[in-house]
């Protein structure tokens, strides 16, 4: 910059690159903060998966195998479902209420919002994996054969993922009516496919090859590979890159559907 | 093209400069120009009130002095810079017309978080923490300091919104309707607030309004209607042109005018 400002009072930071860490974690700070006011939305966040999995414990009563695949699969699946309505909302309420506009217009880059936002619902979902974890492996007699460190792992891979498709969604929502309706449209598909109601080879070819394609098959079966093997195999290694992947994938598409200029 | 390149040499960004610089700027929202050919200039350190009737551009206009206007043409140079630099992200307060802050953080939580992006860092903490008290001893909120901005009356939020814009001394404010809804005691503590900024820091303020009696608070007067500029001059000034006693007569006497234009334009071709 060539200019120089005679009224400049106090010393001006320097618009930054992609990403500063200082006002990511500010805006972690600040979501965090959000929810620190709202403490039902965290008691159901935090106690719904556990009481799923408490019920799904004495539903198949009789047959604790099907709990062990079943249970060890919603590990997973319960941090995405979450974390994807819990997105989608609070960065619809950002955009509609706003302040995104506001921020925009500030010295915050697209990274720093998205990187915030990651890091604040990521630290939730590490609190609401662990619980979930802990419940069904030590008081539910889920029987897993891998390391609950894995679980873990899985679960808050799976959590990113969650965080990603809601901010991507969010951008298309113009409510949050229509947001809400994207979990259905989003989620229940890989749901069906992901390979928690029949193995992903017994379904129809053209299922099995569009599950393929679907993130949620990849967490799941992770999940499956941490149950039935002691030690990391190389398909989990590929599971777990894969979901990371497509973490990533997403953000960076939610980070394109934030735009300074808007119609 | 008003998005900035590198290459581009910037006029020297000098206080005698004027802050904002407008050269046949258009503005498209859908199928539809909002803003036709604007040509005007604002002048540092002063309040300029931007006027005219809802539907007329004014909001379209700040946005695009904001730079958070999609497809606008022509010349707009805001403090030196073409529009929506990114130098000037710090430089410009911005203030919408429905309040943009969180709902679910207390005041001095808002303030604290929109100020550790305009100066983040461990280092100016200390600095963040005065710059915040200030912006909201300055909206006269000190006492609700920790109340969330969602159980605030319509006013105060909109002074919380305020607050916001006034973090981090900007040489530019750009208020959209800022006095809305307020009770006159407030409007009249805010336009001192206004005039005490624009004084003592040397702020530029552009306002805009849509009551016509806000205007013999401005120093000048940039008067709008169907995406162009009726006139510009300073309320005085407009008065004794159009031989009117308030500035609201002396925009009517305007607005026919260019309605008559207009006739005689249609009926001589």
């Amino acid at each position: 910059m060539t200019t120089t400002t005679s009224t400049s009072p106090a010393p001006r930071p320097a618009p930054t690159g992609p990403l500063n860490l200082a006002r990511t974690t500010a805006t972690a700070a600040r979501v965090l903060r959000q929810l620190h006011h709202d403490p039902r939305s965290i008691a159901l966040m935090l106690l719904v998966p556990c009481v799923m999995l408490f019920l799904l414990r004495y539903v198949f009563d009789g047959s604790p195998h099907t709990f062990d695949s079943i249970g060890a699969s919603l590990l997973g699946i319960f941090p995405l479902i979450t974390m994807f309505l819990v997105t989608s909302i609070a960065t619809l309420r950002e955009r509609t209420s706003g302040t995104l506009e506001r921020l925009l217009a500030m010295p915050l880059g697209k990274g720093d919002l998205i990187a915030g936002y990651a890091l604040a619902f990521g630290t939730l979902a590490i609190i609401q994996s662990a619980l979930a974890t802990g419940l069904a492996l030590w008081f539910l007699g889920l029987d897993v054969t891998g390391s609950p460190w894995l679980l873990l792992l899985v679960a808050l891979l799976d959590a990113l993922l969650g965080t990603a498709l809601g901010l991507f969604v969010s951008a298309f929502a113009a409510s949050e009516f229509q947001a809400v309706q994207f979990m259905p449209a989003v989620i229940f598909p890989q749901l069906l496919l992901c390979g928690l109601f029949t193995p992903r080879d017994n379904m129809h070819p053209a299922l099995e090859a569009i599950s393929n394609v679907l993130p949620m098959s990849y967490a799941v079966d992770g999940m499956n590979e941490v149950l039935k093997h002691t030690d990391m195999t190389a398909n989990f290694v590929r599971d777990a890159l894969i979901v990371a992947g497509c973490a990533l994938l997403v953000l960076g598409l939610g980070a394109a559907t934030l735009r300074r200029r808007t119609a | 093209m008003m998005n900035y390149s590198p290459a581009r040499s910037d006029p020297p960004d000098t206080p005698r400069n004027p802050a904002i610089r407008a050269d046949a700027l258009n503005v498209i929202r859908g199928t539809r120009q909002v803003l036709r050919d604007l040509d005007f200039t604002v002048p540092r350190g002063q309040i300029t009130g931007l006027l005219g009737p809802s539907g007329c551009g004014k909001t379209t206009l700040m946005r695009a002095i904001v730079g958070t206007q999609a497809k606008v043409t022509g010349t707009l140079d805001v403090l030196g810079h073409p529009a929506g630099h990114p130098a000037l992200r710090t430089r410009i307060g911005y203030v919408t017309q429905a309040p943009s802050v969180y709902d679910d953080l207390t005041i001095s939580q808002n303030l604290a978080y929109f100020a550790a992006i305009l100066d983040p860092g461990h280092a100016a903490a200390d600095r963040r923490h005065e710059n915040v008290t200030r912006a909201i001893a300055d909206v006269d909120l000190t006492s609700h300091a920790d109340a969330l901005a969602g159980n605030l009356s319509g006013g105060q939020r909109s002074r919380v919104s305020l607050a916001v814009a006034l973090l981090g001394t900007p040489e530019l404010l750009v208020l959209d309707e800022p006095t809305v809804g307020l009770d006159p005691v407030l409007r009249r503590d805010l336009w001192n607030l206004f005039h005490d900024i624009a004084a003592s820091r040397g702020a530029t303020l552009l306002i805009s309004s849509h009551v016509m009696d806000e205007a013999e608070r401005c120093h000048r007067l940039l008067l709008m209607r169907e995406g162009r500029i009726l006139a510009d001059d300073t309320p005085d000034a407009l008065r004794t042109r159009t031989n009117s006693e308030t500035v609201e007569a002396a925009f009517l006497h305007l607005v026919d005018e260019a309605v008559a234009a207009a006739r005689t334009k249609e009926t001589t071709r």
